[in-house]
């Protein structure tokens, strides 16, 4: 006691950091992350030997450094977990100028690869893909200016929102990067839903959205082609949708078995954009069901979890990141059964690539940092309705 | 919209009539309108959070779902550039009559190479070659350490080959399957047989393709995988064919003829139970096309189907059965056969002379081209010409063979008298000796026609009425008495009535005139005369029969004799019994001791 009085033992504020770090965060969609990075390793386990070998590289190196970058980007989700949602906004809107910056310079010092779109940095060991990490930041910068619009006398945030947003479209669509320009229009627009959209204009957007595919459609032949492939019923056995159909096929119920899989031989994007039908092919539906199950629980976590989130910027954030997240996921999967056109997009978290990953990471940190169980002014409401009738 | 102050003004009053400071009203009620606000908001929110998290479960469900339809569903193979139709390689055995097998598919397997899997190219072009010595070291390894990533070494090689090229243990040499066709008979009926070839080319397979004959002919029904590979049955005895080229080879070597043809056909269905073309050819090794010269000197012309001939007297018996028919004539009927017969310019002579007047059969008998000539006269070019059309003399055969369309017979240009005289006998129109025997088993049948034909059962028949029953039995008579007492006694054979017709024909010569010394010997006949079942044609090409002081050309001395051996083989094979005379007297031998 006397210690106490006299300030000699050094006193506790509040509660120690990790502990109310487990107290307070999702755990269900912790665990479901980890598991995803799991099965990510797996996969890439069965799926990167024979490209790397076709690229001349040790079996299992696209495997080291998936688990090199997942290490990273776990050590990034943790930490981005960790912090209170005002350092995530400060953290973010700092972010997203860094990348935009990037972004804004890649088409004098990016490189393509040869794939016929400037999309990447080169750092000689790996390479960075600005507009993985601006997507995060974008949607913070986003929720905060919404949130600022609620306010009182508050900037028109939604406004600038809207001009920012059209802005990284126009850069990505520079590129041309089509998929992540969609993403960040998605995340604007999935924020400005939950932030209060008349619905008038909602009904106006997905209007211009469909007049934006069209003009898209007949402007971009890289576009067109695979919208083509799409809207044809035949799926071609030969390109990389027919490959992966047929390996879905193949796997059946319970798959053909570890190693046995044949479509990794024939697909160079077995690794990435098609990595679900490499786990169809050997371990069949029961583990594609179970990676649907994951993604869709993480979403839907929080999702509800959000609803219960009184704090505007939190909502509209968590919002955007969980979308964006499970969008990303959607789109992979449904591009291999064919319900959604070709369009190459990662699957968040199982997909081999260093930025995809790390970026990855940030998005479900700041999602569990923005889903942490926070007094939301229950107490309040109970004890007294705080004035309000 | 009414308008609530934020600084209502009765509560400002009262507070600063208590000594408060009325700004704290202010900044309570917009708190509490924020707050309000918020509430709004976050309840919106909330219901638009749960659409949301609808909208995404529906998205996972369907993907979960369209996953598990194709999951469930059977995967198909995805085809490695396969322009077009697949190969078939199936093709359908051919068999004799009897069942026996004439033609059947092996498999063997081609050897290819893909250098890029190649451990030692050196040692493998260099084990090859000792294996394949037509390949060439220097060749295969430049191609093998070239840039080609593919290399066919050789179309077809068999187990013991492959088992050596195994043996050499290079990854990169590779064996694809391939149906070969085999006969395995070699040579026999290599004329109807044909052969084939391959088509369209993989790695996996190869088309087979019929190139002549039957195998041509019937390319589509061979291949087409609906007949469930049954065999196509051909009207070929496997035996009697055996027996009859044997035996015809043995002839036109004896005979010193440079060619020989047989046909043997049954009288009342027109099937071709053999069919022997001499020189011959393997079909397992078909030779190739002549590239210059007659054609006609290759062993891959059918002499059978594709020679046209002029026939020579052979052709005698149609003016006979057409002046018995017309009832203008009996057998008895005397004809003036005093020579020589003069046309305008042009005499026709007998090779002997036969005396003022002969029988209608004895003309046959003798083989008068005077007195056939004459009775083609009475007959008339008109009724001559209808005649031999339906006998069909005068259009490429039907039978099936695809080289039968492209050969017809060589008719005079203007059906004169003269041509009616000399196409009497068998002069001034060639047909195949394939065109002789169904016209010969239509006359002699009993009087139907018949189409010849190489599949088992024969063609359906029309029941056309050539000749009567009578008529033709009178024609089968005079035959018969042709061999009995005529130009073709070499043809007697024990046990069987064989009647028939020779016929000796100079052949043509290219550039216009007849050769003196060059013949086309033919014997058609028919047996047994009484109960007609069998026409068997022999044509001999240039024979020259020299056992005696001077060459014999004529068809009695060459042609006839090989026909007589032929029957005398061939008919215990075809099931005809022969004739034995019963035992005169059969009874005890007494003794007495």
């Amino acid at each position: 006691m006397t210690e106490m009085v006299y300030g000699a033992a050094p006193m506790r504020v509040g509660e120690p950091i990790l502990p109310r770090w487990w107290r307070t965060i999702d755990k269900w969609t912790l665990s479901c992350i980890l598991l995803l990075f799991g099965i990510g390793l797996l996969l890439g386990l069965a799926a990167s030997p024979p490209l790397a070998e076709r690229n001349g590289l040790s079996p299992f190196h696209y495997v080291e450094r998936q688990a090199l970058f997942g290490g990273m980007a776990l050590v990034v989700m943790f930490a981005t977990s960790m912090m209170s949602p005002d350092m995530v906004r400060r953290l973010g809107v700092l972010g997203f100028m860094g990348a935009f910056i990037a972004l804004a310079l890649l088409p004098v010092l990016g490189t393509d690869f040869g794939k016929g779109a400037v999309r990447w940095y080169s750092l000689g060991f790996a390479s960075v893909q600005p507009s993985e990490f601006l997507k995060p930041c974008f949607i913070i910068l986003t929720a905060w200016m919404m949130a600022a619009n609620t306010e009182i006398g508050g900037p028109p945030g939604r406004m600038f929102s809207f001009v920012i947003a059209v802005t990284v479209v126009l850069f990505l669509a520079l590129q041309p990067d089509f998929g992540q320009a969609s993403l960040i229009l998605f995340s604007w627009g999935v924020m400005y839903f939950v932030g209060g959209a008349p619905m008038l204009l909602l009904a106006g957007m997905a209007g211009m959205t469909v007049m934006g595919g069209v003009v898209a459609y007949n402007n971009s032949e890289h576009f067109a082609r695979r919208i083509d492939g799409f809207l044809s019923p035949e799926i071609d056995p030969r390109t990389q949708l027919g490959y992966a159909t047929n390996a879905i096929r193949e796997g059946g119920f319970w798959g053909v078995g570890v190693g046995e899989g044949q479509v990794k031989q024939s697909l160079p994007d077995a690794h990435t954009d098609f990595i679900i039908a490499v786990a169809a092919e050997e371990y069949g539906l029961i583990l594609v069901l179970l990676v649907i199950a994951l993604y869709a629980a993480i979403v839907l976590r929080s999702l509800h979890r959000l609803t219960r989130e009184r704090d505007p910027f939190a909502r509209l954030a968590g919002t955007g990141l969980a979308c964006i997240f499970g969008v990303q996921a959607m789109i992979n999967m449904g591009v291999a059964v064919k319900l959604l056109p070709a369009k190459g997009m990662t699957l968040p978290f199982v997909s081999y690539g260093g930025s995809s990953l790390i970026a990855g990471g940030v998005v479900v940190g700041a999602l569990l940092a923005l889903t942490r169980t926070r007094p939301q002014g229950e107490i309040g409401d109970l004890l007294m309705r705080k004035g309000r009738a | 919209m009414i308008r609530t102050p934020l600084r209502p003004l009765a509560r400002i009053l009262q507070a600063r009539a208590k000594g408060e400071n009325p700004d704290a009203i202010e900044k309570e009620n917009l708190r509490l309108r924020h707050e309000q606000m918020r509430d709004q908001s976050r309840t919106r929110a909330e219901s638009r959070l749960w659409v949301l998290a609808l909208a995404f479960m529906f998205a996972y469900g369907m993907i979960g779902m369209r996953m598990g339809v194709l999951a469930a569903s059977e995967p198909q193979e995805p085809q490695v550039a396969v322009s077009g139709s697949a190969i078939v390689a199936q093709r359908a055995d051919i068999t004799d009559r009897n069942g026996n097998l004439l033609a059947t598919n092996l498999a063997t397997h081609s050897l290819y190479a893909q250098p890029p899997l190649m451990v030692d190219p050196q040692r493998a072009a260099q084990e090859l070659v000792a294996i394949f010595p037509d390949l060439e070291v220097d060749r295969l390894t430049r191609q093998f350490t070239g840039d080609r990533k593919f290399i066919w070494i050789k179309k077809r090689i068999s187990p013991e080959q492959m088992q050596q090229v195994h043996d050499i243990g290079d990854p990169g040499l590779l064996f694809g399957p391939r149906e070969m066709r085999l006969y395995p008979n070699g040579r026999l009926a290599a004329h109807v047989l044909g052969g084939t070839s391959f088509g369209r080319e993989g790695v996996r397979s190869a088309e087979l393709v019929g190139v002549a004959g039957v195998e041509k002919e019937f390319d589509q029904y061979l291949r087409d995988p609906a007949n469930g590979g049954q065999p196509l049955r051909l009207s070929l005895d496997l035996t009697v064919q055996t027996a009859i080229r044997r035996v015809l080879e043995g002839g036109m070597k004896l005979m010193n003829a440079k060619g020989a043809t047989a046909i043997l056909m049954d009288v009342h269905t027109g099937e071709v139970i053999s069919l022997v073309s001499l020189p011959d050819f393997d079909p397992n090794e078909r030779p190739r096309p002549l590239a210059q010269g007659d054609a006609s000197d290759s062993p891959l012309f059918n002499r059978a189907v594709q020679g046209v001939y002029e026939l020579g007297s052979t052709f005698k018996i149609f003016a006979a059965a057409q002046a018995l028919e017309t009832g203008m004539m009996t057998p008895d009927t005397m004809i003036d056969t005093k020579g020589p017969l003069r046309w305008g310019k042009f005499r026709i002579n007998d090779f002997h002379n036969y005396g003022p007047q002969l029988s209608l059969t004895d003309v046959m008998v003798k083989s008068s081209n005077i007195g056939t000539a004459r009775i083609a006269m009475e007959i008339g070019a008109e009724r001559q010409r209808d005649f031999l059309g339906r006998l069909g003399l005068l259009s490429p055969s039907p039978v099936e063979l695809v080289e039968a369309p492209g050969v017809k017979p060589l008719l005079p240009p203007n059906w004169s008298e003269l041509s009616t005289m000399t196409i009497s006998y068998g002069h001034g129109l060639s047909a195949s000796p394939l065109h002789l025997a169904s016209a010969y088993a239509s006359v002699l049948n009993g009087g139907y026609v018949v189409q010849p034909s190489l599949l088992a059962g024969g063609r359906p028949r029309t029941g056309e009425r050539i000749v009567s029953e009578q008529t033709s039995a009178a024609l089968r008579d005079m035959l018969r008495q042709v061999v009995v007492r005529g130009t073709a006694s070499f043809g007697e054979v024990e046990g069987y009535s064989v009647g028939g017709k020779t016929g000796t024909a100079d052949k043509p010569k290219p550039t216009g005139g007849y050769y003196e010394d060059k013949v086309i010997a033919t014997f058609a006949s028919v047996f047994p005369t009484d109960k007609p079942k069998y026409v068997l044609i022999v044509t001999l090409d240039e024979p020259e029969e020299t056992s005696g002081t001077e060459p014999r050309r004529t068809a009695g001395w060459t042609a006839v004799p090989v026909a007589a051996e032929i029957i005398r083989r061939t008919a215990p094979l075809l099931g005809l019994r022969p004739d034995i005379e019963p035992a005169s007297t059969f009874g005890v031998t007494l003794t007495s001791n």
